[in-house]
């Protein structure tokens, strides 16, 4: 584990290794040794473009790889010590909603059409929580109301198709929160709502930890999404983690080539000119997963690519509290860069 | 709900008359004169003219359709030519073994059809799923009336389980009625089952790749209850609207089956009708199953709004 925990961590991931069985013998390996831990109350942002595995890397933990090609082929999810990967499916079902809960990106598909959203948030209580049904529903209004919902009491009798965009994601929020759980993995929570939505999103995310200690890992692709939210941030590249660092750090001493093409991409406003500067773009796309190049994932979209980053994949090395780096190049400079 | 309940009642009601026009003018468009054929080989040109005048086919054809149309409002379907008994209680004689056998029949292929194809879909591509997609493209391909003698042949003539055909009414003995019901309920039975089997599969599987059923698992549920109550929920309108309409169908189309197993319903009355050249009761039949029809996709369109909320008019 890399650096000196403050607190236990609620969840750690290590060596984690998912893949896909392809026709052809040898699987397709999405997510690739990774290794992340999360503690108490803090967020932890995984940073990546579409495809880098980092969508896989929270269904590995909750164990819900679409059936029945993905599976988890090497490595440990452990929350608080138990290592999820070698539990039985019975006891899974009573992690998932319970001590892990997970939100998706889309609000508009992620709830189920022909259920109320009262139904929807109190059946999770009922199958962890074996209340009575009329209690089940109290704590569902009772979440409405946490995530701010106007006149929840209706809204409990209400199917998902007649609430907005950013009423639903508060639905699959308030679904999640309902049995308190330790961890909340959000996958691109705000990536489909209107940007003035997504801040009150974000907002009430941040507020529900403060209340609760949750755990939280938040995976976007979003730059101001990650500056926003997160404590730590993990890179992601092509299945590997390529960079992590706190959040401060890693917008000041971005160091992975990769890492500074994302900050590159970002727009800012008021550069050294005081104008508009054409924004940076990374060259080339993310690898095919099945045509993986031999040595570090990115060199053939990196501009300072050695003989040596084709032949041979960079390993992880810390260059300085807890930054770390996998580059052959860039890890040396260090603190200089 | 109210005030499209109503409307979708009205609408109904041209399609009926669309219905009545169609059946009136098949009597009268049909190759050789009704008279003629009711009179006899032997019959002379007065007899025919008579018989004419009776039936009212000397009048303009308007004045026919009318005369005829205020005929049906009133609930008389005219009389068979060769029973002279009034066509309406000619169909309500043969109502009783036609419905039972059409519900039991649809009965049986929900039972079967419904779990095989959720449990198909669930696994899908698995050994599972292969077999039981071969056992209903096998049960879909093999003819009614095979199966049904094949069925005479094992459970009622070598091993007198069941009794070879015939039907016995529910009020006179209902034990009999339940054992001259199953064999043509499994000889019809399995066509239809394969057919809401398929159905089912495909709507689940196109349902549980839905986002909202992974949302069902990350909330810890239990596989029963992502896939019935989640998953079959929202795929019941397809399945529904198959259910329907195969029941119309079989209410319609169980001549072959009622034949093998010599079960006096509509299908048989339709048949013996059309051989006899009975205008007045094919006229009846036609209009009744036309009724039932319209009737099973009224019920059908009306559940819908029932099943997904999502549907209003």
């Amino acid at each position: 584990m890399t650096g000196l925990a403050v607190s236990q961590p609620v969840l750690v991931v290590e060596g984690l290794r998912t893949e896909f069985a392809t026709g052809e013998g040898h699987p397709m390996v999405a997510v690739d040794g990774l290794s992340l831990y999360v503690r108490r109350g803090e967020t932890l942002c995984i940073v990546g473009e579409s495809g880098c595995g980092k969508s896989l890397t929270a269904l590995s933990i909750l164990r819900l790889l679409p059936r029945p090609y993905g599976r988890i082929g090497a490595g440990r999810v452990l929350l608080d010590g138990q290592d999820l990967v070698q539990v039985t499916e019975a006891e899974m079902r009573a992690v998932r909603g319970r001590a892990i809960s997970m939100i998706f990106q889309e609000p508009m598909s992620s709830l189920n059409p022909v259920i109320t959203i009262g139904r929807q948030i109190a059946e999770t209580v009922m199958v962890h929580e074996g209340l009575d049904w009329a209690d089940c529903m109290d704590r569902a209004l009772a979440m409405l109301r946490q995530v701010r919902i106007p006149e929840p009491e209706r809204r409990l009798q209400e199917y998902p198709h007649q609430l907005s965009g950013g009423m639903r994601q508060r639905v699959t929020i308030a679904m999640a929160l309902a049995c308190r759980p330790r961890l909340l993995l959000a996958d691109e929570p705000t990536t489909a709502l209107d940007v003035t939505i997504q801040a009150q999103i974000l907002d009430l995310i941040r507020d529900l930890q403060a209340k609760t200690g949750t755990a939280v890992v938040l995976i976007t692709h979003d730059l101001g999404v990650v500056a926003e939210m997160a404590e730590r941030v993990l890179v992601m590249y092509a299945g590997t983690k390529v960079e992590e660092a706190g959040v401060e750090e890693l917008f000041d001493n971005p160091t992975h080539p990769y890492t500074r093409g994302l900050m590159a991409a970002m727009p800012h406003l008021g550069g050294a000119g005081g104008g508009r500067r054409r924004l940076h773009e990374i060259e080339g796309v993310v690898p095919s997963l099945m045509a993986r190049p031999a040595g570090c994932a990115f060199a053939p979209r990196c501009e300072l690519a050695t003989e040596r980053c084709r032949r041979e994949a960079p390993p992880l090395v810390g260059i300085g509290g807890t930054h770390s780096v996998a580059c052959w190049v860039t890890a040396g400079e260090g603190v200089l860069a | 709900m109210w005030p499209y309940v109503i409307r979708r009642v009205l609408a109904t009601l041209p399609v009926l008359g669309v219905v009545a026009v169609i059946v009136f003018l098949l009597l009268r468009l049909s190759p050789g004169d009704p008279a003629a054929i009711i009179a006899g080989d032997n019959a002379s040109a007065d007899d025919i003219l008579a018989i004419r005048a009776q039936l009212g086919l000397d009048r303009p054809m308007l004045e026919q359709f009318l005369l005829w149309l205020g005929q049906l409002l009133r609930g008389d379907f005219g009389k068979s030519i060769y029973l002279s008994r009034p066509v309406l209680g000619l169909i309500a004689e043969r109502v009783e073994p036609t419905l039972a056998l059409s519900l039991s029949t649809m009965a049986f292929a929900i039972a079967l059809a419904i779990p095989m194809g959720v449990l198909a879909a669930w696994r899908a591509g698995s050994w599972i799923d292969q077999t039981i997609m071969a056992v209903s493209v096998l049960a879909f391909s093999v003819p009614v009336f095979l199966i049904g003698y094949g069925l005479v042949i094992g459970l009622s003539l070598s091993l007198d389980l069941l009794p070879v055909q015939g039907f016995v009414s529910l009020t006179e003995d209902p034990v009999a009625f339940v054992r001259h019901l199953v064999l043509p309920t499994v000889a019809l039975g399995l066509v239809y089952t394969a057919l809401l089997a398929r159905i089912t599969r495909a709507t689940m599987l196109e349902t549980l790749n839905e986002d909202f059923i992974r949302t069902a698992r990350a909330k810890g549920l239990a596989e029963p209850r992502v896939l019935i109550l989640h998953g079959l929920k929202n795929a019941s309108v397809p399945i529904v609207t198959t259910i329907g309409t195969g029941l119309a169908l079989l209410i319609g189309g169980v001549v072959v089956t009622e034949s093998v197993f010599a079960i006096p319903g509509i299908g048989r009355l339709t048949i013996e009708a059309v051989l006899q050249r009975d205008y007045p009761v094919i006229q009846g039949v036609i209009l009744a199953i036309a009724f039932v029809y319209v009737l099973v996709n009224l019920v059908i369109d009306l559940s819908y709004t029932l099943l997904d909320p999502r549907i209003r008019y």
